[in-house]
């Protein structure tokens, strides 16, 4: 078992069956969480603790889109360098500055609904990526354009998270 | 989810194979104690007949101790010795707890966790909380007539890892033997999910003495998930009460009070507050011992306005915890009321705006919390067959952090990651021949270590010396099933390893819950080793019993020569089991753990197996 995919028996694919892999989580977590051995010896309990961190770990993984793709290129030897790897094409770079500045302004305001309407457009941008990483990875097997397009994905995910800080600032 | 309904005749173990195991909602104001009895949930009383046990220990010189109703009665005339609420203080130092100047006791300032001076001597909220679940346990033991194989203690979701650790010492000293730490939403959802076979996402609003939780939760056929969680550890019904009591001292214009007259007028809110959920104004009447009469009374809308700002600081854990779990308001299905402060009109309106609906009020807000973990406790001890027991999947409320350079922390384990849950991280040293690395572990959300909890320090020592940088120090953080954090260190890049396991520093080591313990059993005048011999010898017939199912089960998984140190333990083990000696018993119970060791991992392999060979868990 060397894969997250192969620990739930999914291919691993960055396009995924959400419902496919929630049974199967809720499947192997039926039988190794810790809930089934509070009786058991210390052996078991461990055992059952550390199967239970890992299959949680895996579907932790899985169910984020940034996070799949990275793990899909792991297992292909390829490195997202998200620390190293800064340069980004002019227009994406723009676009977060305009998008960043939207943020602001609305927070400043404390525009609840400046806020909704950004998260939704934010929503519409990280839907059309993922579409574009899944072309990549599944489809064309292109890992260095992947790696590019998932730097991207990472960017939004920080946007939504100072969001999400916003929100909490105006409450 | 047929709980509520007695099991067939062969699908479960028969009622005299049935292990005796509790649920304790341990709470601020009152606790209580529960059980599954033939598959039906209840609460049990004490002889007279009283489900709830007030939260209230009272400490006598001479070192007798009451606790509940006897207690709360002597609360105004012993306030230094009477010590109610005693949750708030719990993993907490005398800096962290609100209102500690209103509270009439005698605190005793102590690394990690403040204590309490009374005319017993000092003692730590955790003793002070042992004392509640000693007597509910005793309630048990009398109620079943039998000794309690095992317990589920509650706590608040958004309990830290301080608050949990101090719970689960209590309830060792108070010699339970804890299956499981549960949150206490998360209890609540399970009495009413199964109840009502409620499915879909439900939020639970759980605002008790002294806690207030939010948490969503999704509920489907067998599994309760809890998607996020939040909250305010420092908010509950007792600041309602005492909003009322610095109104009372205002319109009557009281000069600084005694702890007597302060602990009275305190009572006389709380009376005042709990008359107001039912009647448009209440009388608010005291004598203080000055011979001063405090005459007063209060309308339900000077109530509301004086605690507005309390129940809408509850609103902003419930939008965050929406946030956190990326759903919107018209995606709940319902809301469950928990916690008795939930009964206040200008709570339940709150929610019933906030949500666009009636919030969900058909459990008993005081019991619902006891009957889950009763519930909980029963499918833990292994009393239900597989199918008819559920999966929950619970998470950790505050992220877990490490303090990094310039007093920021950095995030390892983010809040609401389902347990149990690991991760590791990679340091270094930054200069040449550095031998040592110290390490700061806290937990909350705000990014300066000052404003998050301290959980413990700790000091990687025999790092062979190298040049900065070239050391890899792997920190693990594993939070357990009870949402316990263990974190460990090791050097690996030179092949040396260093390995060190913390305990955050406000839990107690177990030679003090020993030290602790013996103090309790002289006190008691019951013999120390006669408990311990007791203890063990449960310990070891219920890992013979497991053993020896596991490997009737799966006993082909192991080669007959890897079955031979098996058998040999146990059978050591049976015979030390027939004999008196503790530590021999001890002994072997490490012994056959170890031993089964390799057993252990390959049937949860085969557990894996299964899983994915999408076989149905009766079908096996």
């Amino acid at each position: 078992m060397r894969s997250h995919f192969d620990l739930f028996g999914l291919s691993p694919a960055f396009g995924l069956d959400g419902e496919a892999l929630e049974k199967s989580y809720r499947e192997t977590q039926s039988r190794v969480h810790p809930d089934r051995f509070a009786h058991a010896g210390d052996a078991e309990r461990r055992a059952s603790m550390q199967w239970t961190t890992r299959v949680n770990e895996a579907y932790r993984t899985l169910k984020n889109p940034v996070q799949r793709a990275k793990h899909i290129l792991e297992l292909h030897g390829v490195d997202v360098e998200f620390e190293t790897n800064t340069q980004m094409p002019t227009d994406f770079l723009l676009q977060q500055l305009e998008l960043r500045e939207e943020l602001e302004a609305a927070a400043a305001k404390k525009d609840a609904a400046g806020l909704d309407a950004l998260r939704n457009r934010l929503r519409g941008e990280k839907d059309r990526l993922e579409g574009q990483i899944a072309e990549a990875l599944d489809a064309r097997q292109d890992f260095a354009g992947a790696a590019g397009q998932v730097r991207k994905l990472m960017f939004l995910d920080r946007l939504d998270a100072e969001i999400d800080e916003a929100y909490e600032a105006i409450e | 989810m047929a709980l509520l309904q007695i099991s067939e005749p062969g699908m479960s173990p028969a009622p005299h194979e049935q292990r005796l195991a509790i649920g304790i909602d341990l709470g601020t104001t009152n606790s209580l104690v529960a059980t599954v009895r033939s598959g039906v949930p209840a609460v049990l009383p004490d002889s007279l007949g009283r489900p709830l046990l007030p939260s209230v220990v009272r400490y006598h010189a001479g070192g007798k101790v009451e606790v509940g109703y006897a207690a709360q009665s002597r609360q105004a005339a012993d306030p230094k010795n009477t010590i109610a609420s005693v949750k708030r203080f719990m993993g907490r130092g005398v800096k962290d707890v609100a209102h500690l100047e209103s509270a009439p006791y005698d605190f005793v300032d102590s690394p990690g966790m403040l204590q309490l001076r009374t005319a017993a001597g000092v003692r730590s909220p955790v003793e002070v909380s042992s004392e509640i679940l000693r007597v509910l346990r005793e309630r048990a033991e009398l109620s079943l007539q039998g000794n309690i194989s095992g317990a589920v203690i509650t706590v608040p979701a958004y309990f830290d890892d301080a608050q949990r650790q101090a719970t689960k010492d209590a309830a060792r000293l108070a010699g339970l033997n804890v299956l499981r730490l549960l949150n206490e939403p998360t209890a609540a959802a399970i009495a009413y999910g199964l109840e009502n076979a409620a499915e879909g996402t439900y939020a639970v609003y759980d605002l008790g003495g002294g806690t207030f939780d939010l948490s969503i939760l999704k509920l489907s056929r067998g599994v309760f998930e809890v998607v996020a969680t939040s909250g305010d550890s420092m908010l509950g019904g007792d600041d309602f009460d005492q909003r009322l009591f610095c109104w009372v001292v205002e319109q009557a214009k009281l000069p600084p009070l005694d702890a007597r007259d302060m602990r009275l007028l305190q009572m006389k809110a709380r009376e005042a507050k709990e008359y107001l959920t039912f009647h448009g104004e209440a009388p608010l009447t005291a004598k203080l011992s000055s011979g001063e009469l405090v005459d007063l009374s209060i309308d339900s809308e000077t109530f509301c306005g004086i605690t507005q700002t309390l129940v809408g600081k509850t609103l902003g854990p419930v939008r965050k915890a929406l946030r956190d779990a990326g759903l919107k308001v018209a995606d709940i299905k319902g809301v469950v009321m928990v916690g008795g402060a939930t009964r206040m009109p200008q709570v339940q309106r709150a929610v019933a705006e906030f949500f666009g609906r009636d919030p969900l009020n058909n459990l008993d807000p005081d019991k619902v919390v006891a009957l889950g973990a009763a519930m909980q406790a029963n499918v833990l001890a292994g009393n239900k067959p597989q199918g008819e027991d559920w999966l929950l999947l619970d998470v950790i409320p505050l992220s877990l952090g490490v303090e990094t350079m310039g007093g920021l922390a950095e995030k390892i384990i983010a809040r609401n990651t389902t347990i149990p849950a690991a991760k590791a991280q990679e340091f270094t040293t930054f200069k040449d021949g550095q031998t040592g690395m110290s390490f700061h572990v806290v937990q909350g959300e705000r990014e300066l270590v000052a404003d998050c909890r301290s959980l413990a320090r700790f000091e990687l020592k025999g790092i062979p010396p190298m040049a900065a940088g070239a050391a890899r120090v792997r920190v693990t953080y594993q939070v357990d099933a009870d949402g316990l954090l263990h974190v460990s260190a090791r050097e690996s890049s030179s092949g040396v390893e260093a390995s060190v396991v913390v305990k955050p520093s406000y839990g107690l080591a177990d030679a003090d819950i020993e030290r602790m313990l013996r103090d309790s059993y002289e006190h008691a005048k019951e013999d120390m080793h006669v408990r311990a011999l007791s203890e063990y010898r449960v310990d070891g017939q219920r890992l013979l019993e497991a053993t020896r199912s596991a490997l009737a089960q799966d006993g082909r998984l192991l080669e007959p020569p890897e079955r031979q140190p098996i058998d040999a333990a146990i059978l050591s083990l049976e015979k030390l089991l027939q004999g008196s000696d503790h530590r021999a018993i001890k002994q072997a119970v490490d012994a056959l753990n170890r031993a089964t060791e390799e057993f252990a991992q390959r049937r949860m392999d085969q557990g894996i197996r299964r899983a994915l060979a999408g076989k149905k868990i009766g079908s096996l």
